[in-house]
C-alpha cells in the first residue's frame, strides 16, 4: 500500500507548526505501511547556501574531517551538523558538485537531498518513531512531504524509504510501483543522473530532476512523466517554491486533496487530513487521473 | 424510530464497539455517529432494520456489506462505499471516491455529490443514483441493477457490461467495450422516475425524460474463441484498445 502525505502552507499562519502537523498526518497513515518512513521539509533557507542531507546508517563517521576535505575540494566554506545517523552539510559552494563528492568519497553513505531549502530524513521503523528520532515536530517551513512504506519493489532498507531526491530542492514520494524503471534508470544514467539505490521511485525522482535540469517546469516534467513512466503511481512532488500531485491514468492508488485559505494538504486517505486545523471547512476533492496539479508560493 | 437515538463518538470510543452495537441492534433502533474523521469500516455489516446517521466523512468500506437498515452519511466517503450492499439504503450527502457500490446485490445507494472511478463495478442488482458525475470505468462488468447518473460519465462507461442498465443525463466521455446506447422506452423512463423519486433531494429535481440509456451489445459476454475478431473490433470501436 504505502501512505503519502504532503502539506503546503500558502500563508504564514501554520508555517511555525508545519513539522508538527506533518507528523500528525504521517502517524495517521502508519498502518498503510509500517516498515519504514521518511520526510522532507522545505524552509526559507539562507540565500546562496546549499544544504546536503547525508545518511550514514550503521557507519561511524567523524564528520569534521569530511567537511574539511569537502571544503578543500569545493574551495568554499562547509559546515556540518550530525543528527543521529544523518548529517546536514551547509556550503556556499556548488551543491551538485558537493553531492557527487560525498557520494564518491564517503563509503557507505547516501546523499538524501541537496538544495537551498530542503532537508530530508528517513529510517526503517514505524513512522511515529522515525518522526520522533529526527524531531519532525519542531521543524518549521513552507511545505513538507512524508511517506510511510510497505515495500514491494525493493527491500525494506533505509535506502528504499521515501522521499527520493536526486535534483536540487526536488523530491518525490510515491504510492505504487513502476514497471519500466530498470530501462529508464540506464537511460537517465546516460544523461548524467546518478542513482544510489535499486528502488523504482528513485528513478521517477531522477526523471523529474533530469527534465527540470534540462529547463522544464515541474508541470512540463510531469507531462513528460505521463508518457515515459509505466506503472501505478500517485506522486506528491516538492520543489523549492511549490508542490505538485500526479496520478497515473488508471488511478488505482488513492489520493485526496483538501484546500483552505491557508494550506493545501494531500494524502492517501482523508483521515490524515481530518486532523488538520480547519479541515472541516476545507474544500475536499479527489485528484483526477493523469491530471497535473501544482501550487506555487509565487502565485 | 421508537427508542431513543444512541450516539457513538468515534473520537472517544472504538469503531469496533460501534459496529458491534449495530450488529446486536434490534429492528427499529436508531444510532448517531459523530467524529468519524475518515475512519474505515464505519457502520459495516448491518443486518437489522435500523437507522444510522453518520455526521462527517468516512474512510474505506463505509456502510459495507449492508442489509435492510438505512445509513445516512453526512460527508464524503473513501473507497468501497456500500460495497456488496444486499438490501436497504445507503445515502451520502457528499462525494464518494473509488468503487462506490461495488458488487452490490440489491438495495439502494444514493450519492449526493460525485462518485469516483469504477462506481458500480461488478454490480449485481443494486440500484445506484449519483447526483453528480461518475469517474472512469464506472459500471465495469456490471451484471444487474440500475446506475442512474444525473451528471456526466468519464471514460469507458460500462466496459464489458452484462445486463445492468445505465442512465445518464449529462455527457458520456466514452463508452467501454461492448457498451452501447439503447432506446429509452416508456418503461425505462418509469424506472428512472422511480429511482429519482427514491433518491429525493440528491437528484436535484432531474427530469427522467432527460436521461439516455446504455447497456450491453451482448457481443462479448458469451465469448467463444471464434468471435475473437469481432470482440477485438468491438473493443476498438469502443476505444477499449487504448490501454
Amino acid at each position: 500500500m504505502c501512505g503519502i502525505v504532503g502539506l503546503f502552507c500558502k500563508t504564514e499562519t501554520h508555517r511555525h507548526e508545519l513539522g508538527r502537523l506533518t507528523e500528525v498526518m504521517l502517524a495517521e497513515m502508519g498502518d498503510r505501511g509500517p516498515d519504514s518512513a521518511g520526510f522532507a521539509v522545505y524552509d526559507a533557507g539562507v540565500p546562496g547556501r546549499t544544504r546536503i542531507t547525508v545518511l550514514a546508517e550503521g557507519l561511524k563517521v567523524d564528520w569534521g574531517p569530511v567537511a574539511a576535505a569537502l571544503e578543500a575540494t569545493l574551495g568554499a566554506e562547509v559546515t556540518v551538523a550530525a543528527v543521529h545517523d544523518h548529517a546536514v552539510f551547509s556550503t556556499d559552494g556548488d551543491g551538485r558538485s558537493a553531492r557527487q563528492w560525498i557520494i564518491d568519497n564517503v563509503a557507505g553513505a547516501t546523499v538524501l537531498a541537496q538544495g537551498n531549502k530542503i532537508e530530508m530524513f528517513k529510517a526503517v521503523g514505524y513512522p511515529d518513531l522515525v518522526a520522533e528520532r529526527y524531531d519532525l515536530a519542531s521543524r518549521t517551513g513552507t511545505h513538507a512531504l512524508a511517506h510511510t512504506r510497505m515495500a514491494t519493489e525493493s527491500a525494506v532498507t533505509t535506502n528504499g524509504s521515501h522521499p527520493f531526491s536526486t535534483g536540487s530542492d526536488t523530491c518525490l514520494v510515491h504510492n505504487g510501483s513502476l514497471s519500466n524503471h530498470n530501462r529508464l534508470r540506464r537511460q537517465l544514467a546516460g544523461h548524467g543522473e546518478s542513482f544510489q539505490t535499486e528502488n523504482d521511485s528513485e528513478v521517477a525522482a531522477g526523471y523529474l530532476a533530469w527534465r527540470m535540469r534540462s529547463g522544464d517546469s515541474i508541470s512540463e516534467a510531469l507531462e513528460g512523466a505521463l508518457g515515459d513512466l509505466d506503472g501505478f503511481y500517485t506522486f506528491a512532488i516538492g520543489v523549492a517554491d511549490g508542490f505538485a500531485i500526479l496520478r497515473d491514468p488508471i488511478a488505482c492508488k488513492p489520493a485526496v486533496v483538501a484546500e483552505t485559505d491557508h494550506w493545501v494538504a494531500m494524502s492517501s486517505e482523508y483521515r490524515a487530513i481530518a486532523r488538520l486545523p480547519g479541515a472541516l471547512d476545507a474544500e475536499v476533492w479527489e485528484p483526477e487521473p493523469a491530471r497535473i496539479y501544482t501550487w506555487s508560493l509565487a502565485a | 424510530m421508537s427508542a431513543a437515538v444512541r450516539t457513538f463518538d468515534l473520537a472517544e470510543s472504538a469503531r469496533r464497539k460501534l459496529n458491534q452495537a449495530l450488529h446486536e441492534a434490534a429492528d427499529g433502533e436508531s444510532f448517531e455517529v459523530i467524529n468519524p474523521r475518515g475512519a474505515h469500516a464505519v457502520a459495516c455489516g448491518i443486518t437489522a432494520d435500523i437507522d444510522v446517521v453518520v455526521r462527517g466523512s468516512v474512510g474505506y468500506y463505509g456502510a459495507g456489506m449492508h442489509q435492510r437498515g438505512r445509513v445516512l452519511i453526512e460527508g464524503n466517503a473513501s473507497t468501497g462505499l456500500a460495497e456488496n450492499i444486499m438490501s436497504g439504503e445507503v445515502r451520502i450527502t457528499g462525494n464518494a471516491t473509488m468503487s462506490a457500490g461495488a458488487t452490490g446485490c440489491g438495495g439502494l445507494l444514493v450519492v449526493g455529490g460525485n462518485a469516483g472511478a469504477r462506481c458500480g463495478i461488478s454490480m449485481k442488482g443494486v440500484d445506484i443514483v449519483v447526483g453528480g458525475n461518475v469517474g472512469h470505468m464506472s459500471a465495469f462488468m456490471a451484471q444487474a441493477g440500475n446506475l442512474v447518473i444525473c451528471g456526466d460519465a468519464a471514460a469507458d462507461l460500462g466496459d464489458s457490461i452484462y445486463e445492468a442498465q445505465i442512465f445518464v443525463r449529462g455527457e458520456v466521455e466514452s463508452l467501454g467495450a461492448d457498451c452501447v446506447e439503447k432506446e429509452m422506452r416508456p418503461e425505462h423512463v418509469e424506472t428512472v422516475a422511480g429511482l429519482l423519486a427514491a433518491a429525493g433531494e440528491a437528484a436535484h429535481g432531474a427530469d427522467p425524460g432527460d436521461f439516455r440509456r446504455y447497456g450491453s451489445a451482448r457481443r462479448l459476454y458469451n465469448f467463444t474463441i471464434d468471435d475473437v475478431d469481432a470482440a477485438q473490433a468491438a473493443g476498438r470501436a469502443a476505444g477499449g484498445d487504448r490501454r
